[in-house]
């Protein structure tokens, strides 16, 4: 991607520490420049939706804080004094070493220092995660491979009920916990015992050993992941089932749950019987905001524009077109989508439902998007789902904005997920509300 | 002393004052080591991860309201626009200003550029910052990769000049070249001094540059009252104000780790004189700082009324917070010359120090001036304490927060209060950087540290319910056993 970025919604290779972080009792080892990790923790965990450190995170993730000292005479003495410290110090079940700009620039030889703990038993992996190789979503995919070749053993038999889900990457979504936590009680209602890896409860070093245990991977995203699907299927035999979008509301969240009951071999029967519960309570919801919605005598949005990664954008598109009756504007897709995932991602787009379609911009710049959205046509006000970087541009526009990804420096995040029959619902609630905020105070 | 507009480059803090970021010992040690020249830093082994230049120089550059950014760099640098993008709204919703997002931009460096060099993904990311913004000046900062792949920011940069039409200015606050992320305000203010200053046309005797952050305006009304103007650095200042920076009569500072480069630089060069004082924190401190600034302006009478009518004023509210708060005790992690006043505050409002961190140490200043040593203020008035430097490692601050568990941790600096209040301590970060300033200052914090303490429910939940990130060993041994780090 060979452009200027203003107003960055993702950031370096080395993102990869926040995936880490997301693993419980997992701890990265960081050998870079002495701001790298500040400045990942604040742009990915505070300044996007206020996630906090965590367990091992923000402050007090070990750094070698390399300087010129290493640049001129090489970090691997360094490097190796930092694991040692840390395995002295630090309480955790897994130690993932990554790497900075200026290691892999000076050229030390992060992975031989790592396997002289390795060797020994020591639970660490490693990735080179240079900031300069690649974006945040590169360095999610680095660290999962890291940690499934260096870290997994073939499994000795298959659970036939278990399924790893991957999904959401970790703080680069600020809903990550709680759409993996809904996307596993979802695919409990299937009767299967669902490894989500990541967040509160997700089991740890022990859930990713037992990674290739699976009877299935389940791969819920565009595109981020797809090669760590066949690289778990060449190396441990593991089937995939690539379902190229997180499931938001009724009628996407139960397609996606008999996809994944065919799939997995499940009864077609009870799923069924659980479907049909979800979605009466969806729509008895969706009920109720009928009046509002059919009534509101003031400026609703038009067309909806989204500018998020590949994810969000195709997931709220959706919803938005098939479960509201909305109609889209034009699209941006921010998470610099490799090419040969492009095609696919342009068809879903165009033909979201019967005549209903539309165009999109990857673009990782807010410039353009920017740009692209003043020079629209617009004849309505229009709905950006987009981040916090965005609220003067739909503001310009006298339109309406919800914060779905980094930076969110307007919202507290939690546990909510935008995933599923309820996440739907939630969706619904912070897109209105802030069409009512914003009409309370003109 | 070490400055030189004319070079292209600040340099480091290491080298040009001797800066240190580990001691462990009392804050008499410290100050006496400074001045006998006698301080050593001892490398941590183990460290954790801490902030770096650029940061520091894009929090002074960012805020500037009509200039734009370049942070030629991988994207991961750019991390930091965000939490800038959100001070600067914040301040500018805050101050009446136009609400717009800062002009940054990242020349988003890729591979390939490590290879064949990034100057061509650098022009092109300054004619864009031209085209967006419309700045009045381009900052270019520098990174880790920049620097080792060797572009040559300062050709690049005056060869862009006279197309863009504004100036353009390389600021050298590559991450690895200092372990001292202060140095990133020096390369920052370096690249003003040397590229957007101008000299004086018309001196206002009436007028005071106060260096800060973003704290809110206390020193209008306070200074106001002895007939002075302020103008307040570098962020939210405008670079037509900055160029006018000289015309100044005095130039004060709130934290002197901060301003250090900027006062001696405009004294040297421009002929601005610099206010030489600790920081106006304390009883003490204020007294100090408003008679320098009175002598530098010819105010004393005048600074004298005030000092008398404002402790008059704070008397009987000062007394009773001294009752409420007696028998407390408090540590600070901070900054350092912020960190020395808020030392004296809390001990004005009869709060006992239980311990204290700073994140570096200059065992001087760039003016030389001892009357500028807040730390020597800070010993000479309040006396001895058990005193740190640490450049926010938090294992060691979670260490000592663990053996000396005080009543209150006030921090400053993001990513630090959690650790404390995982341990059980009411903790809390400031970030207004008046809030502490001046005689009302005593009475803000005295109120802000009883609401604090008065209900701890939050920190008993989180102190419950979560656990550091460190073996038990660690906690039931004792830092000071392990110089340097030796404990592995």
């Amino acid at each position: 991607m060979n452009t200027v970025v203003e107003q960055p919604r993702h950031f370096c290779a080395l993102a990869a520490q926040q995936t880490v972080l997301a693993i419980e009792r997992a701890i990265p080892l960081v050998h870079a420049g002495p701001g790298c990790s500040a400045k990942l923790f604040s742009a990915l965990s505070f300044c996007n939706g206020f996630q906090g450190s965590g367990y091992c995170g923000g402050n007090a993730i070990p750094c070698t804080n390399t300087g010129e000292k290493e640049v001129v005479f090489g970090g691997e003495e360094r490097l190796r004094q930092l694991i040692k410290g840390a395995l002295k110090l630090m309480d955790g079940d897994l130690f993932v070493v990554l790497t900075g700009c200026t290691a892999d620039l000076i050229g030390d030889n992060g992975g031989q220092v790592v396997n002289e703990f390795a060797r020994e038993g020591i639970p660490i992996v490693f990735a080179e995660t240079g900031g300069f190789k690649g974006s945040s979503y590169d360095g999610h995919e680095l660290v999962l491979e890291a940690i499934i070749q260096q870290y997994l053993n073939p499994a000795r038999s298959i659970n036939p009920k278990q399924v790893n889900v991957w999904a959401s990457v970790p703080y680069q979504d600020p809903f990550w916990s709680g759409n993996l936590e809904t996307l596993k009680q979802l695919l409990q209602g299937l009767g299967l015992e669902v490894n989500i890896l990541f967040g509160h409860n997700s089991g740890g070093a022990a859930a990713w050993k037992a990674i290739p245990a699976a009877a299935f991977n389940l791969l819920v995203s565009p595109w981020v992941g797809v090669r760590i699907m066949k690289l778990l299927q060449e190396k441990f035999g593991t089937p995939y089932l690539h379902y190229p979008g997180l499931p938001i509301g009724a009628r996407e969240t139960s397609q996606f749950l008999r996809a994944a009951a065919a799939f997995a071999g499940v009864d077609s029967h009870g799923v069924e019987g659980f479907i049909h519960v979800q979605e009466q309570r969806f729509y008895h919801y969706l009920e109720r905001a009928a009046d509002f919605l059919l009534e509101f005598r003031y400026d609703l949005p038009g067309r909806f524009f989204v500018a998020a990664d590949a994810f969000y954008t195709l997931a709220v598109s959706r919803f938005l077109v098939n479960e509201l009756g909305l109609i889209p504007g034009h699209q941006f897709i921010t998470d610099e989508t490799p090419d040969e995932h492009r095609p696919s991602i342009i068809s879903q787009l165009a033909d979201l439902a019967p005549g209903i379609g539309t165009s999109v911009t990857f673009t990782p710049d807010g410039g353009i998007i920017a740009r692209e959205m003043k020079d629209y046509p617009h004849q309505q006000l229009p709905l950006l789902i987009g981040s916090s970087w965005d609220r003067d541009l739909a503001a310009g526009l006298k339109g309406y904005t919800l914060s779905l990804c980094p930076p969110i420096t307007d919202k507290l995040v939690l546990d909510r997920s935008y995933a599923g029959y309820s996440g739907g619902l939630r969706l619904i609630e912070d897109i209105y509300s802030a069409v009512l905020e914003r009409n309370e105070q003109t | 002393m070490s400055i030189h507009l004319t070079d292209k480059e600040a340099e480091i803090r290491e080298s040009r004052l001797g800066s240190i970021t580990n001691f462990r010992g009392g804050a008499r040690e410290l100050c006496m080591k400074s001045q006998a020249g006698t301080l050593v830093n001892e490398e941590r082994r183990f460290t954790q991860c801490t902030s770096c230049s650029s940061t520091t120089a894009v929090c002074q550059l960012s805020m500037i309201q009509d200039a734009a950014v370049v942070n030629h760099a991988p994207l991961g640098c750019a991390g930091d626009f965000s939490s800038f993008n959100f001070t600067n709204r914040n301040g500018q919703v805050k101050r009446g200003m136009k609400l717009q997002n800062a002009h940054l931009l990242s020349s988003n460096l890729r591979e390939r550029d490590m290879i064949y060099g990034g100057a061509e993904r650098l022009k092109t990311a300054l004619r864009e910052a031209r085209d967006r913004f419309a700045p009045r000046a381009i900052f270019i900062t520098a990174s880790c990769s920049s620097g080792i792949i060797g572009d040559d920011l300062e050709s690049i940069a005056s060869e862009a000049e006279p197309g863009l039409g504004v100036p353009v200015v390389p600021i050298h606050c590559e991450g690895f070249r200092s372990g001292v992320w202060a140095t990133g305000f020096d390369a920052a203010y370096h690249g003003i001094l040397s590229k957007i200053v101008k000299p004086a046309q018309n001196k206002r005797q009436d007028l005071v540059q106060i260096v800060n952050f973003w704290g809110s305006d206390i020193f209008t009304n306070l200074l106001g009252r002895i007939g002075l103007k302020v103008n307040y650095l570098v962020p939210f200042a405008t670079i037509e104000q900055l160029e006018h920076l000289s015309e100044a009569a005095a130039i004060a500072q709130i934290c002197p780790t901060l301003g250090t480069y900027l006062g001696v630089g405009l004294e040297q060069d421009f002929g601005v004189p610099e206010v030489k004082a600790p920081p106006p924190y304390g009883i003490a401190g204020t007294d100090a700082w408003l008679r320098a600034l009175g002598r530098v302006v010819k105010r004393e009478k005048q600074v004298e009324a005030l000092i008398t009518e404002e402790k008059i004023r704070i008397g009987p509210e000062l007394d009773k917070l001294r009752e409420q708060l007696a028998g407390h005790s408090g540590f600070v992690g901070a900054g350092a010359g912020h960190g020395h006043g808020i030392l004296c505050l809390l001990q004005d409002l009869g709060l006992k120090v239980a311990g204290a961190c700073v994140w570096h140490h200059d065992p001087c200043l760039d003016s030389g001036d001892p009357e500028a040593d807040s730390l020597s203020h800070l010993v000479n008035n309040y006396g001895d304490m058990p005193f740190g430097v640490c450049n926010k490692q938090s294992f060691e601050m979670a260490n000592m927060l663990h053996h000396l568990h005080p009543d209150i941790f006030i921090v400053r600096h993001h990513g630090m209060a959690v650790w404390g209040a995982k341990l059980g301590i009411p903790t809390f970060l400031m970030g207004d950087e008046h809030f502490a300033v001046g005689y009302q200052g005593l009475l803000n914090y005295g109120h802000k540290i009883a609401d604090t303490i008065a209900n701890p429910a939050f920190i008993n939940n989180l102190a419950s319910h979560s656990r550091l990130p460190y073996k038990p060993w660690w906690f039931d041994s004792d830092l000071d056993a392990f110089p340097g780090g030796e404990w592995f």
